[in-house]
């Protein structure tokens, strides 16, 4: 089999990892001395789009899709009939440096079906990402999946060459996960997150050692980038209360840099145990909204979601629709108000607060202004008082407030 | 009326200096008029003014052209935040983005605070140009595609890009340092950047022509762009937001956006409407063994056992249960509350900061921890997430009681001669009831069963306890508790 038929096979494989970040590492390129590539260190680059949307930054394959597990949520699953494919581990070097050196990519995103055993496999995986830096001097960017259950030493190998390691958590609750996926186990999951935690927390603190006592040797590295994971949504019959719950505590618990939400796709050949429907795109949008609202906006996982429907509504977003359900809190003075609350005010994202605090210290904010700040006039002037505006009492109490927000149904076409 | 003329469009020294002069002599904005060598307008170049004229002012002026005047006598202060702005924002296409610059200038001598009223025209205006050049660059970085002309290690690197703002000197260093082993250069319509693996050298720029038209690896580039493509999942919109269709003729891949959205929705459909396959029979290797229940409550056992206990609700929310450690027939067992962050990580007992200090206070009472059998009364940490941390939850009686049957176990495993409580919920465990420290603390209790009990204090007390007063005087009880154990296990070694 050729190297492209391989690549179609392998890629196509690939593609239900919605994670493709290439940012926040550490700050490296190949200037002074011999080697390849750089990091963007803050923002990551995207060097394409699909036309599903999402962001191609790195070159995502897996190593093999052939796979002992038979995971039904998952189209590389052992009793799968897609074709199977095998890269040779210099094949994906090559094709990274190939693709790095036209400005395709910010690097690889490497994964693998569990093949013989976890420890023959991450050693696998490990192999490409050694090669490409100790004997390619490759400084671009590497994700690799950490298979649970691998050997800690191959771990900590793993980040040494990896600017980010990944676990997929899978499913929200430990039941569904035992049912679609027989041979993973949550708790194995969960201890090598444990365990990758505490060596980025020792990494973390051997660096600020090592800033005080420059002296030292070098520290050993650890996957600058941190760790992220990814949950499938729709798959299984958790609510967005269950989700979002279990967010919260992955990211309090190990550290992740993110939790990616996948919504659940039909795939080649699936499964008769899944539901065979469009996947939930919008779910999965509020989804990431309300993630956002809970690591930059000071939300509380408990508090996002309306408890009598346990579920994001699809119509608005989550922090609009959580104003609603609090009306007794606005209309806030957008001059006097504090951060936390000006950053409850929906419309008002994080750039427009600080700019607002910034601003309104030497000249009060009017509502001519909210266009310069990039606020959207119609949510935001419910819910606010400004020098030149203030809400009438009606609007805020009245049930037709949540209406205006409402999408306008759709004709859906004139007979004839 | 000030004509200036700049060097090039991103001639932001030649900007700077013309505008210091400018303001020095308190020049209004709207008696001056900006423009770049070569682009004059035809009226001035009808004019008869040869380019190298030095000047080509109507009036009498001071500021002909900017680099050929001297020194400034004067200068003043502007904030740096207007000098980052104007730097980037000068990159911007627009032939007002001189004046616009020169506007907000001359304003903040007046009002220096200006660049802080994100409100402001002037600054809104200059703010978004500027935020504009950035993604300009920023999409360059991105969506320059490199041909490779020759073979490697011999081979040239080409990319044709046509940026929307003057971002080619701005964006070239990114390329530098990415891929300083290669040859390459950017053409543009605008100016050329070329890196020999040492400097950038700047050309004027050139036609699409003068690029290569292929590269070998673009069929195999194309076959990862159409496979990575999930056609269940069309957003249009989200990809022409972030990759506008302006830039898709110089990308390889764009040819194929349209036929994959065109099948998109035939093979999402054929892939719904496909009868389901019905699961193979899974082919496991290795069958988990049905456990058979161990006979002896040996501590092995027991650990493995409550691997996946369930007695509680505790270990939904855990990372995995947190056992006892240490010699199985240890003469001394401490137990404390429940694991913590570190413990919870790492699966081990006492190995966070109450560990750290648990450690401590053992060593100077004179207690090697390595004799002891050290473990928890409750076996998950029970917390709640808060952000990036996890608050520590004391856990409640029905917890408490649930795990008992652990600790009890592990008591008649090791049949230590002295059980040590640190803590209330320590002490609730082993003596089975509400015991309050401070009347039960630092004298021995006969259990029933054998053991002796010494309660004391849990150390992670000693971390909550807010003045360095109080701290010591509590660590000097806890390290006396201590003592208790060590005079006692002096006593059954020299037995």
């Amino acid at each position: 089999m050729d190297v492209q038929r391989k690549l179609a096979i392998l890629a196509d494989a690939a593609k239900y990892d919605a994670s493709c970040a290439s940012s926040g590492t550490e700050k490296r390129d190949s200037q002074g001395g011999k080697g390849l590539g750089s990091t963007a260190p803050g923002m990551g680059i995207c060097h394409s789009y699909a036309p599903d949307g999402r962001c191609i930054s790195l070159l995502k394959v897996l190593l093999t899709n052939a796979c002992a597990y038979d995971c039904l949520y998952c189209v590389n699953r052992a009793s799968s009939n897609v074709p199977r494919a095998r890269f040779t581990i210099d094949e994906v070097v090559q094709l990274t440096l190939d693709f790095y050196r036209r400005n395709y990519i910010e690097g690889l995103f490497l994964s693998s079906g569990i093949i013989r055993s976890a420890d023959y496999t991450m050693e696998q995986i490990v192999e490409v990402a050694r090669c490409l830096r100790e004997e390619h001097h490759f400084r671009g960017y590497i994700h690799l999946k950490t298979i649970p259950e691998a050997d800690d030493a191959l771990i900590a190998k793993a980040g040494r060459y990896a600017d980010r390691l990944s676990i997929n958590i899978e499913m929200p609750e430990e039941n569904s996960l035992a049912q679609l996926a027989p041979e993973k186990n949550v708790r194995a999951i969960r201890r090598t997150m444990g365990r990758l935690r505490l060596k980025l927390d020792e990494a973390t603190e051997a660096k600020a050692e090592a800033r005080k006592a420059p002296t030292r040797a070098k520290p050993p590295r650890f996957a600058p980038a941190g760790q992220s994971t990814q949950m499938i949504v729709g798959a299984d019959s958790a609510t967005d209360q269950t989700i979002l719950n279990t967010s919260a505590n992955l990211y309090g618990s190990y550290n992740l840099k993110r939790v990616y939400y996948s919504a659940f796709s039909p795939i080649p050949d699936s499964s008769r145990a899944l539901p065979l429907q469009a996947p939930p795109l919008v779910r999965e949008h509020r989804l990431y909204q309300a993630d956002w609202l809970m690591r930059f906006y000071g939300f509380d996982a408990g508090e996002i979601i309306d408890p009598a429907a346990g579920m994001l509504s699809l119509e608005m977003d989550p922090k609009l629709a959580w104003a609603l359900r609090h009306r007794e809190r606005f209309p806030l003075d957008v001059n006097r108000a504090s951060r936390e609350e000006l950053l409850r005010i929906p419309g008002f994202g994080r750039k427009a607060v600080d700019r607002i605090i910034d601003t309104r210290r030497h000249s009060a904010i009017r509502s001519t202004d909210l266009a310069k700040l990039h606020i959207p006039r119609n949510k935001a002037l419910p819910f606010i008082v400004l020098p030149d505006h203030r809400p009438p009492a009606y609007q805020l109490d009245g049930a037709r407030l949540a209406e205006r927000f409402r999408p306008k149904a759709q004709q859906l076409g004139f007979g004839f | 009326m000030h004509r200036i003329r700049l060097d090039s469009d991103t001639d932001f020294g030649g900007w700077r200096k013309a505008a210091r002069e400018l303001v020095l002599a308190d020049v209004a904005p709207a008696d001056i008029t900006w423009s770049v060598t070569g682009d004059e307008p035809e009226l001035f170049g009808a004019a008869g003014l040869a380019p190298d004229a030095g000047s080509f002012a109507e009036t009498a002026t001071p500021f002909v052209h900017p680099t050929q005047s001297p020194a400034p006598a004067q200068t003043f202060n502007v904030p740096a935040r207007f000098v980052e702005l104007a730097q980037i924002a000068i990159l911007h296409r627009d032939p007002q983005r001189f004046a616009y610059l020169y506007q907000l200038l001359w304003r903040l001598r007046a009002n220096p605070e200006l660049m802080h009223i994100a409100t402001d025209p002037d600054v809104a205006r200059l703010q978004a140009m500027a935020k504009a050049v950035r993604r300009d660059e920023h999409k360059m970085h991105a969506f320059v595609r490199f041909r490779e002309i020759g073979r490697e290690p011999k081979s040239r690197y080409v990319a044709w890009f046509e940026p929307e703002h003057h971002i080619v000197e701005l964006a070239a260093p990114f390329f530098a340092r990415r891929f300083a082993d290669m040859e390459w250069s950017i053409l543009t319509p605008d100016v050329c950047a070329h890196w020999d693996g040492h400097r950038v050298a700047i050309t004027p720029g050139v036609t699409k022509a003068m690029a290569p038209s292929e590269d070998r690896l673009e069929e195999t580039w194309l076959t990862y762009y159409a496979s990575i493509f999930n056609p269940a999942r069309l957003k249009t919109k989200a990809m022409q937001a972030e990759m506008p269709k302006k830039y898709w003729r110089n990308l390889p891949e764009a040819v194929l956006i349209k036929p994959l959205i065109d099948h998109a929705e035939r093979k999402a459909h054929a892939m719904v409407a496909a009868e389901a396959t019905a699961p193979k029979k899974p082919q496991r290797q290795d069958q988990p063994m049905k456990r058979a229940k161990p006979k002896a409550d040996t501590l092995a056992h027991l650990r493995e056992e409550a691997k996946d206990c369930r007695a509680c609700d505790l270990w939904k929310d855990a990372t995995q249960t947190v056992f006892g450690e240490g010699p199985p027939h240890a003469t001394v067992m401490l137990v404390g509350e429940q694991p913590g962050d570190k413990e919870d990580l790492s699966g081990k007992p006492f190995v966070g900061p109450a560990g750290q200090m648990l450690d401590r206070a053992l060593a100077e009472a004179g207690v090697d921890r390595s004799k002891t059998y050290v473990t928890n009364a409750v076996k998950h940490f029970k917390f709640v997430p808060r952000g990036k941390i996890r608050l520590h939850q004391k856990p409640n009686t029905p917890e408490i009681k649930a795990c008992r049957q652990w600790v009890e176990r592990e008591l008649a495993a090791v049949q230590p001669l002295l059980v040590v409580a640190m803590g209330a919920t320590a002490a609730q465990s082993v003596l089975g009831k509400v015991t309050p420290i401070n009347n039960t603390r630092g004298r021995l209790i006969d259990r029933a069963d054998g053991p002796q009990v010494l309660v004391t204090v849990h150390p992670s007390y000693l971390l909550r306890l807010p003045d360095a007063e109080a701290k010591e005087r509590e660590y000097a009880r806890f390290v006396d508790d201590l003592k208790i154990v060590a005079a006692h296990l002096n006593k059954t070694q020299a037995a």
